[in-house]
């Protein structure tokens, strides 16, 4: 009750009108920041920092504004990864898979609507896991050790080769292609540069937005170029097919299911300060995969391969919000730019954020319920405008892709020399699908393959090299055990489990008729 | 080697309190720039963004401050671009700090030197600490020191800079003034930033955590973690008086991160004197004192040639040291 209390007054902080206002703003400025390629929540509420400094804002209404942004954008990575195929940003990679193929059967409208209602979901219970978990959540984050982050990483990384379901081999390269990219940069381990030829750009690494936008978008500009001309090729003929623009109820009830299990890992991954949203879009796929997809549809524009990453991916951006309120660590580089706004504002977040100022956190989560009802709102009835998209003909579509492109990456990073790794990337990806080599796999390779090294490093040095240590917990232990029975098992038993479970199915298909 | 840097530090803070030159009027920069050579939320960012909205609060700067990201190579890629592409741009400050020094004493920038650029003043500095989680039985920096000495391997310490950088550097120089002989023995964990290494530290996986007072506040405030010293010169003021220093407890280390601004290289001599006066006034304002305080940054009032003088000190300091200690030849 104490705790209905506090959220009374926190709502009783956000409904002004000011605070109102902002957070229609931020909802509307994040949703097309999200859609953009090139421009994520972390740069969203980057850009957006002046103008709240300007306006003279005060703490609660500062937060509210950003927070809303990085909501809405959370929202609107989906948008361009269902109609074009290019993730606005790293979680909405994902979305993609599935998405995509709806959009190109005519189902863009309800794969809209359905990602819409999903991400709703998804942040509005994650928000509700805020309010009543957030100080024992604290706890599960401190579980986590090097060793457990490793088996934790290992685990999604397993889960890979599940995520296309074309080729194997060509997955598997995919994702040994993004290991070796993970390997470039300084190893903060030793200090060492490795692999960057004495170029200062590549000490950090290769930047993920540089490397998806250059391999999803820039790669689709190139193939359009190439069928330039003689454009019966039906990846750049546009559809006029739009299809519904709202699911139906049988779509939605059959998605239920998945929205709440996704959820639930979504928040978990969010909570988890080494994971984020990228994680927890990815493992609620592609868990969600091998949990329901008996008839092999994943992949071919499943609604439920729409509904899983969407709520998996908001539901982690609201957990992501419990380690930097409650610790002051960052669980994402949007909570990072967050946290840094909350010490610019004077309020240091930590342990006691919640008793020294209840206004502050109160204020905001119920900003996240408002902005979260203000977001469906605005997205259900957008979904007919969006789809629009489709009907520009790729001659113009293009080009702005392109152009939108270039001028996000290089408004981040203000550098020429990431335009032309971006180039780089859209090269090959160009190439790779041409092989049919799927992307994803790329990128998530270079995403994993960075997180599992570091944390496998920092276990065994803390153990002086005793690599038992990656076993030497039961949490670990249960992470592995997952690992092996869910996804390296079926891999050599999986062929005769199938072949028995057709064999059931058409008995059963014989006793009906 | 005794460390000539506390001393360096010490000198530089008793010629800071001497009144600076007054703010130059012959310049004026149309459109004031900051970049931050990191990405958004790390202290860098952090400086452009609160020293740029503090100027413009205090009507020292005629716009608002554009901050621009520039991240890459800890620092490196901004530190290219001023010198190469904006040697003579005179709206445009860069933040630094410490962590810069660091680099450019390790030649981690490559082919750049220190006195490429003009180093223009200091906004504050933040003390290194050195913690253990409230639970600990270790009570003193001594005590932790004696079990490195006895089983480095016992003792595991994280922080939020890579190997060789800053808050690894901090808690050698402790280690080698509590006479542990052979400090590449120091077993030193390498995290995402200092929360991530206190998480890491609450959660049992470490036995130590070195960082900077300002990202420890939180958890020392709630009575997470206890602070065994405060490398500073002496006791620090408010809040933070009951933490001893490691000199106090016989440990002659003293470890300062500061925050400051360097221009570009070629920057007209009124441009220069313009901004190290801004930055001079800056400091002197209310507004700042409170700000420093509220984030647990100490004073080092530096500005203009004594600034300069003060980074070179501590770039041929920090060299010696990582020569010593082998991450340098």
């Amino acid at each position: 009750m104490e705790l209905l209390a506090s959220l009374g007054d926190g709502f009783a902080v956000a409904l002004t009108w000011q605070n109102l206002g902002l957070a229609l703003m931020g909802c509307f400025l994040g949703t097309i920041m999200g859609a953009l390629p090139g421009l994520g929540p972390s740069n969203g509420v980057a850009i957006l920092i002046p103008l709240a400094f300007t306006l003279g804002l005060g703490a609660t209404p500062s937060l509210i504004l950003l927070t809303s942004v990085y909501y809405g954008a959370m929202y609107g990575g989906r948008i361009s990864s269902i109609l074009l195929n290019i993730p606005g940003d790293e979680p909405a990679m994902m979305t993609c898979l599935d998405g995509y193929p709806m959009a190109r059967n005519g189902r863009a409208g309800e794969a809209l609507a359905l990602s819409g209602i999903a991400s709703f979901v998804g942040a509005f219970f994650a928000t509700w896991g805020l309010v009543l978990l957030a100080p024992q959540l604290v706890k599960v984050a401190l579980l986590f050790g090097p060793a457990e982050y490793f088996a934790l990483f290992a685990l999604a990384f397993m889960t890979l080769g599940g995520v296309s379901s074309t080729n194997q081999a060509k997955s598997a390269f995919a994702a040994a292609l993004g290991l070796g990219l993970a390997m470039v940069g300084v190893d903060t381990q030793t200090g060492v540069p490795r692999f960057t030829f004495g170029e200062v750009h590549l000490y950090d690494g290769i930047d993920f937005l540089v490397a998806i936008v250059g391999l999803f978008a820039l790669s689709e500009v190139f193939i359009f170029l190439e069928h330039r001309g003689t454009d019966k090729d039906a990846s750049t003929a546009p559809k006029l097919n739009i299809g519904r623009i709202t699911p139906s109820w049988k779509v939605l009830k059959s998605c239920t299911p998945t929205m709440i299990r996704t959820t639930i890992l979504g928040f978990i991954a969010g909570v988890l300060p080494g994971a984020g949203a990228s994680l927890g879009s990815f493992i609620s796929y592609s868990m969600e995969k091998k949990l329901v997809d008996r008839d092999n549809t994943f992949g071919t524009g499943d609604p439920r391969g729409v509904a899983a990453p969407e709520a998996g991916n908001n539901a982690a951006a609201g957990g992501a919000l419990v380690p930097m309120l409650a610790l002051g660590v960052p669980g994402s580089g949007t909570t990072a730019v967050l946290l840094a706004v909350l010490l610019s504002l004077n309020i240091t977040p930590g342990p006691l954020l919640f008793t020294q100022n209840p206004d502050v956190v109160w204020g905001l989560i119920a900003a996240l319920f408002i902005g979260n009802f203000m977001l469906l709102a605005m997205n259900i009835p957008m979904v007919g405008l969006f789809v629009r998209v489709l009907m520009v003909p790729p001659r113009i579509l293009m080009p702005i892709v392109a152009m939108v492109s270039f001028v996000g990456i290089y408004g981040i990073s203000g550098s020429s020399f990431d335009l032309m790794v971006m180039v780089a990337f859209g090269v090959a990806g160009w190439l790779l699908r041409k092989l049919d080599v799927p992307l994803v796999p790329v990128i998530l390779g270079t995403l994993l393959g960075n997180a599992m090294e570091v944390n496998m490093r920092r276990a065994v040095t803390i153990a002086d090299g005793d690599y038992s240590v990656l076993f030497g917990s039961w949490l670990t232990l249960a992470l592995w055990a997952v690992a092996i029975i869910g996804f390296v098992l079926p891999i050599f038993v999986g062929g005769v489990v199938k072949a028995r479970m057709r064999g059931a199915a058409q008995r059963e298909a014989a006793i009906t008729d | 080697m005794t460390i000539t840097f506390r001393r360096g530090l010490i000198a530089a803070a008793f010629l800071g309190t001497a009144p600076a030159a007054l703010m130059a009027q012959d310049f004026t920069p149309e459109n004031p720039e900051c970049i931050a050579p990191a990405n958004p939320g790390g202290g860098w960012d952090f400086t452009c963004r609160q020293v740029g909205k503090t100027l413009q609060d205090l009507g020292l700067i005629p716009s608002t401050m554009q901050v621009v990201n520039l991240a890459g190579g800890g620092g490196g890629v901004a530190f290219a671009e001023v010198v190469n592409k904006r040697k003579d741009d005179n709206g445009l400050i860069v933040a630094a700090s410490s962590a810069t020094a660091t680099r450019l004493a390790q030649n981690a920038y490559p082919g750049n030197t220190m006195d490429q650029v003009r180093w223009l003043g200091s906004v504050g500095a933040d003390y290194g600490v050195i913690a253990v989680s409230a639970d600990s039985e270790v009570q003193d920096l001594p005590q932790l020191m004696e079990m490195i000495k006895n089983d480095p391997t016992s003792v595991s310490i994280g922080g939020g800079s890579a190997v060789g950088g800053w808050d690894h550097l901090k808690v050698l120089i402790a280690a080698q003034e509590a006479g542990i002989e052979d400090v590449r023995g120091v077993k030193y964990i390498a995290f995402d930033g200092g929360g991530e290494a206190v998480t890491q530290l609450l959660g049992g996986s470490l036995q130590a955590f070195t960082g900077d007072l300002s990202e420890s506040t939180g958890f020392i405030e709630s009575g997470d973690i206890r602070v065994l010293a405060v490398l500073a010169p002496e006791r620090l003021a408010g809040e933070f008086s009951e933490i001893p220093t490691a000199k106090e407890q016989g440990i002659d280390a003293v470890g300062a991160n500061w925050r400051g601004f360097y221009g570009p290289g070629e920057m007209s001599d009124a441009a220069y004197d313009y901004w190290s006066g801004a930055i001079d006034q800056l400091y002197s304002s209310e507004e700042w004192q409170a700000i420093m305080e509220a984030n647990g940054l100490a004073p080092l009032d530096l500005q203009g040639e004594e600034f300069q003088a003060f980074v070179q000190e501590s770039v041929s300091e920090i060299t010696e040291l990582s020569k010593e200690i082998g991450i340098i030849q």
